[in-house]
């Protein structure tokens, strides 16, 4: 994928990462460019927050400018900033359980395709879809952390398991196993709409 | 689950579950899911609940947001790059000033020879007091943060 990036800006993240590196903040610029919206995508994913991702993504590339010099830029730039995003969000979520802060308070972080399909012909239709998207959100942010993430990766990031396996550092069939374990709690708590 | 056989629970079954799903299974393994699929009660429900799923699942995206957080996006991130300098060059300022006033003020505090000697020791355990907490919260906000960022992070 970071491959896929570098073909279509022309230059690739290992020069932009030994710039920045140098002190090169226009380069680092362009990796933030190039990134942004998977850091956002992957802490919004993990918080369910639009506020919480923006501030976490950006909070990432912060940090990832000042430990600029423990990356290898050898190493693809983007699993390396997932780390940091990943954390920042675990972090965030451990605190929020720790204040007992309820998602139901939150706006919608999932846009329901189907629904808006729906909206302008079928009103019951689309109340209906609402509420199983509301719903689901709610059943996602009662995964474990670990279950959500590898969800999210493979259902709203459309990533392979090889991808995510590489992205997690974990084997593949610790990606199939907890993406098993994710969607049968899931279905678990859906059970009634499924 | 549990409840729904012994088989369903394997966890080569559960893999074939998955793979199968989301269309990762060679053809090969494609038959050997079918085949158990349709000798298999347990795993055949396990099956359906999770074919539900995942069509409800396929329906729903990421909320995207608007253009505008993308323009300003690597405008925040600069902000915040240009505000931590910013803040260590006033903790390293406010440290040297801090100290050169307290420096200046414990000389004078011993030249007093009229001022009762609790009410110095009053003013020398306040004074260590409001250093070892500026101190403290400088400490964690420059050293400790960065470098616990990325010891601990689970795999």
């Amino acid at each position: 994928m970071e491959r896929d990036l570098a073909a279509e800006h022309g230059v690739s993240d290992h020069v932009l990462v030994l710039k920045a590196q140098a002190g090169d903040r226009e380069a680092f610029g362009e990796l933030v460019t190039r990134y942004m919206r998977r850091a956002y995508y992957a802490a919004l994913g993990l918080t369910g927050s639009h506020d919480d991702a923006l501030d976490l993504s950006q909070e990432a590339f912060v940090r990832a400018y000042r430990a600029r010099a423990s990356l290898d830029p050898d190493r693809p730039f983007y699993p390396w900033l997932y780390q940091i995003v990943r954390r920042l969000c675990f972090n965030l979520q451990r605190d929020r359980r720790t204040r007992r802060r309820r998602m139901e308070e939150a706006t919608p972080w999932l846009q329901d395709q189907a629904g808006a399909r729906a909206a302008a012909s079928d009103p019951a239709r689309s109340a209906e879809r609402s509420e199983l998207r509301g719903r689901l959100e709610l059943a996602i942010d009662k995964l474990p952390e670990r279950e959500r993430e590898v969800l999210v990766l493979k259902e709203f990031e459309g990533l392979r398991y090889r991808e995510i396996a590489e992205l997690l550092g974990i084997p593949i069939g610790t990606v199939m196993s907890r993406l098993y374990t994710a969607r049968r709690n899931l279905a678990e708590i859906l059970g009634d709409v499924l | 689950m549990s409840e729904r056989g012994a088989a369903a629970g394997d966890e080569r079954v559960r893999r074939l579950l998955m793979r199968g799903l989301d269309g990762e299974l060679p053809a090969e393994e494609r038959e050997e899911l079918e085949r158990l699929l349709s000798l298999d009660v347990s795993v055949r429900a396990e099956w359906d609940r999770l074919v539900r799923l995942k069509e409800v699942t396929d329906t729903m995206k990421l909320q995207q947001p608007s253009d505008e957080v993308w323009k300003d996006y690597w405008g925040s991130v600069y902000v915040r790059l240009e505000r931590g300098i910013g803040w260590i060059l006033l903790s390293v300022g406010a440290i040297v000033l801090v100290s050169y006033g307290l420096w200046m003020g414990a000389q004078e505090l011993i030249a007093d020879t009229e001022m009762p000697l609790y009410l110095k020791a009053a003013i020398l355990a306040t004074t260590v007091g409001v250093v070892v907490l500026l101190v403290s919260v400088v400490r964690e906000k420059l050293f400790l943060g960065s470098r616990e960022r990325y010891k601990d992070v689970e795999r």
